[in-house]
């Protein structure tokens, strides 16, 4: 299958994401959307190494590092020095990570919401702290096996459903979005794009060290989230007008989750009990859609 | 011209003269009538800059470093529990060598609350890699917070101008308030040798191992020393232009001092009443006042008491375990004297205590009457506490 995108690409080769990094593919296509008139702001993340180290960068955009709970609050200032330049062409863009976002990013990136600055929001959500070495997350699914919740101790909390909360912010526009569906990514980004105010972009970016899969189904695996309710592709305008992209055949989440390894300590008991929580999150979504 | 100021308004003049782009700031007592002055001057017009309200301290300083970055003369303020707040990205600014200024007004770490003039707040960020500048006077306040945009900018590093809570952000004291076009002669726009933009790609701040991380800090101090060096250059440009000069530190009377008081802040003014006093009863002391604390300006200061026979340095902080963070630093400098004056380290005026001059009268009496200090730091106008109290 040919994909509906431009060819240009504007990371370079040689990056060192893990093999199978579903964050390195979303950051590819984000940028296709974005072209090369995108400055980033980066806090700490799987992506401040990916990026590279001095004096190499992966990407052909400028890009400011910065302290892992200042996305939001950076990519303010960043915002009005451009402005103050008379630059408002400029996109510029806060891409973090699921703790960077969820955790101990999140009080910037609200502050940022409240004000509606003006640049987009990226998360890509590997559900985990996986830079450190899979520690769990506010983003982690229930049921999960991280480092910090090993053997019995699994998360037994739900995900902070994040787009959620920053609807509740009437934030003008937030969608999410999949590696395993570019082109809906490439349209969401494209449309973020020219949108003025706050915008959250929420990416499903699997990671084939934390979830314990082998590399070649990164991709099948998001998909799997997408199909089984578990990461429905949705998009928000005002804090107000639901649209669902998607409308799965409803495969049933074991499926999904047998494949992982950080969730193989699960029963069928508590699979059942999964698949009862995503139908309720899925029935609740049709609800604000208006389609229930 | 002159004008009847409050100390937080002679900052707030200088920010606008200063022609700041970005402004980001969070509330705190005492510094919360600097904010509003600079939100009145964006609200009328008479400052064209960006202000982000933003929702806490640490996220005041995260934005003027994606201000400054891209290249924004960025200013904030501060005090206390929010300086505290800021430390990560204290260390922040100064590493990515972003010449951001911030006015901390010194005020008092909780618990328990306390509003009132401290400077633990200030000196326990002494190792972050910002330039520290102690102010005394209204004027001294307008005219440091030019001084340290222009020393940043030289160098590439943040600069904090530090005045006492109340005693001088909130005193009213006549302040010559400098015209535009001298202003914007001692400092030019704001043109920094790298910045965010999308005609060169750079990354900024990206990780750093071991081979290349030693030089980035070596960078550092190799900046600080250059504002040492560079700190009476600025000051002669300033002196031409407004008439003024304050000096590294400031020695008051000490050619001839058998005992010098060395002193910051406020304290400053009121030692200065006490010396004309006592010299007018024949005692030959002086004082020795400490402006810029970072970069120490250590070389300066053993010429200053080189000669004296006894040195009583006055604290209004403290380092708990090892005493008056001035003090530290003042033996520190003095130890590479081959003769040296006996040292006397006082603890005084902390959370806000009045320190008067019959305070340092007293403390006076006891450097002169005492060949060594009693102790490792003396603290200063404690109320007697019972020992029952203390046993509890």
């Amino acid at each position: 299958m040919q994909l509906e995108l431009p060819d240009r690409d504007y990371m370079f080769p040689g990056h060192v994401a893990c093999p199978g990094c579903g964050a390195a593919v979303a950051m590819r296509f984000l940028l296709k959307a974005l072209g090369e008139k995108t400055v980033m702001v980066i806090p700490a993340c799987c992506w401040s190494i990916i990026a590279g180290a001095y004096p190499q960068s992966t990407l052909k955009i400028p890009v400011l590092h910065t302290a892992f709970e200042t996305g939001g609050a950076v990519a303010s200032g960043v915002r009005a020095a451009l402005d103050m330049r008379g630059d408002t062409q400029t996109t510029v863009v806060a891409w973090a990570g699921d703790g960077g976002t969820f955790d101990i990013g999140f009080q910037a990136l609200s502050g940022a919401v409240e004000r509606n600055e003006d640049f987009i929001y990226v998360c890509y959500d590997n559900e985990a702290y996986m830079n450190t070495g899979i520690q769990r997350s506010s983003s982690t699914p229930y049921g999960a096996w991280t480092t910090t919740t090993p053997g019995r101790d699994w998360k037994k909390m739900r995900k902070k459903n994040i787009v959620e909360a920053l609807v509740a912010h009437r934030i003008p526009y937030a969608a999410t979005a999949s590696i395993a569906y570019p082109e809906d990514l490439f349209r969401k980004v494209a449309k973020a794009k020219a949108i003025k105010g706050a915008r959250f972009l929420h990416i499903f970016a699997s990671c084939p060290t934390g979830w314990r899969i082998p590399s070649e189904i990164s991709v099948k695996i998001a998909r799997m989230a997408v199909q089984t309710n578990i990461f429905p592709l949705y998009e928000v305008e005002d804090g107000l007008r639901y649209t669902i992209n998607f409308f799965p055949k409803g495969y049933l989440v074991k499926e999904y989750f047998r494949l992982q390894g950080r969730f193989k300590h699960l029963s069928e008991q508590d699979l059942d009990q999964i698949q009862t929580m995503v139908e309720e999150d899925w029935k609740l979504l049709r609800h604000k859609a208006g389609m229930s | 011209m002159k004008r009847v100021l409050e100390g937080s308004h002679s900052v707030a003049e200088a920010v606008r003269l200063a022609k700041v782009e970005v402004i980001s700031a969070y509330p705190i007592t005492p510094q919360t009538h600097i904010v509003e002055r600079l939100s009145d001057f964006c609200a009328d017009g008479s400052l064209s800059a960006r202000y982000l309200r933003v929702e806490s301290e640490h996220s005041a300083l995260a934005a003027l470093i994606g201000a400054s970055s891209a290249g924004a003369r960025s200013f904030t303020a501060t005090s206390s529990q929010g300086l505290a707040l800021m430390h990560e990205l204290l260390h922040w600014a100064s590493g990515a060598r972003l010449p951001i200024v911030l006015a901390e007004v010194n005020r008092a770490l909780a618990p328990g609350w306390n509003i009132w003039a401290d400077q633990t707040d200030s000196l326990s960020q002494r190792d972050t890699g910002w330039i520290q500048l102690y102010c005394e006077t209204g004027q001294e306040v307008l005219d440091t917070t030019l001084q340290a945009f222009r020393l940043a900018e030289h160098v590439s590093l943040p600069a904090m101008v530090v005045l006492d809570a109340f005693f001088l952000s909130h005193t009213y004291e006549p302040v010559d308030v400098p015209g535009q076009r001298e202003v914007d002669r001692f400092l030019p726009a704001f043109n920094p040798r790298f910045r965010l933009n999308t005609e060169t790609p750079c990354a900024f701040n990206q990780l750093a191992p071991p081979d290349v991380y030693m030089e980035m800090r070596r960078s550092i101090q190799d900046a600080m020393e250059e504002a040492l060096a560079g700190f009476s250059q600025m000051e002669e440009e300033f002196s031409g232009i407004f008439g003024r000069r304050y000096g590294a530190v400031e020695p008051v009377e000490c050619e001839d001092a058998e005992i010098i008081l060395v002193t910051s802040g406020t304290i400053t003014s009121t030692s200065r009443q006490l010396v004309k006093e006592l010299r007018s009863r024949g005692e030959r002391v002086g004082i020795l006042k400490i402006k810029l604390f970072r970069p120490f300006p250590a070389e300066i200061i053993r010429q200053c008491l080189k000669k004296a026979r006894k040195v009583a340095i006055i604290d209004r902080n403290c380092s708990f375990g090892a005493g008056g963070i001035f003090a530290q630093e003042v033996k520190a400098a003095l130890c590479d004297l081959a003769e040296r004056p006996v040292v006397f380290s006082f603890i005084a005026g902390l959370g806000g205590r009045d320190v008067t001059v019959a305070d340092l009268e007293n403390i006076y009496t006891q450097v002169r009457n005492q060949e060594v200090p009693q102790r490792e730091s003396i603290w200063a106008g404690l109320h007697p506490v019972p020992a029952p109290e203390l046993n509890r």
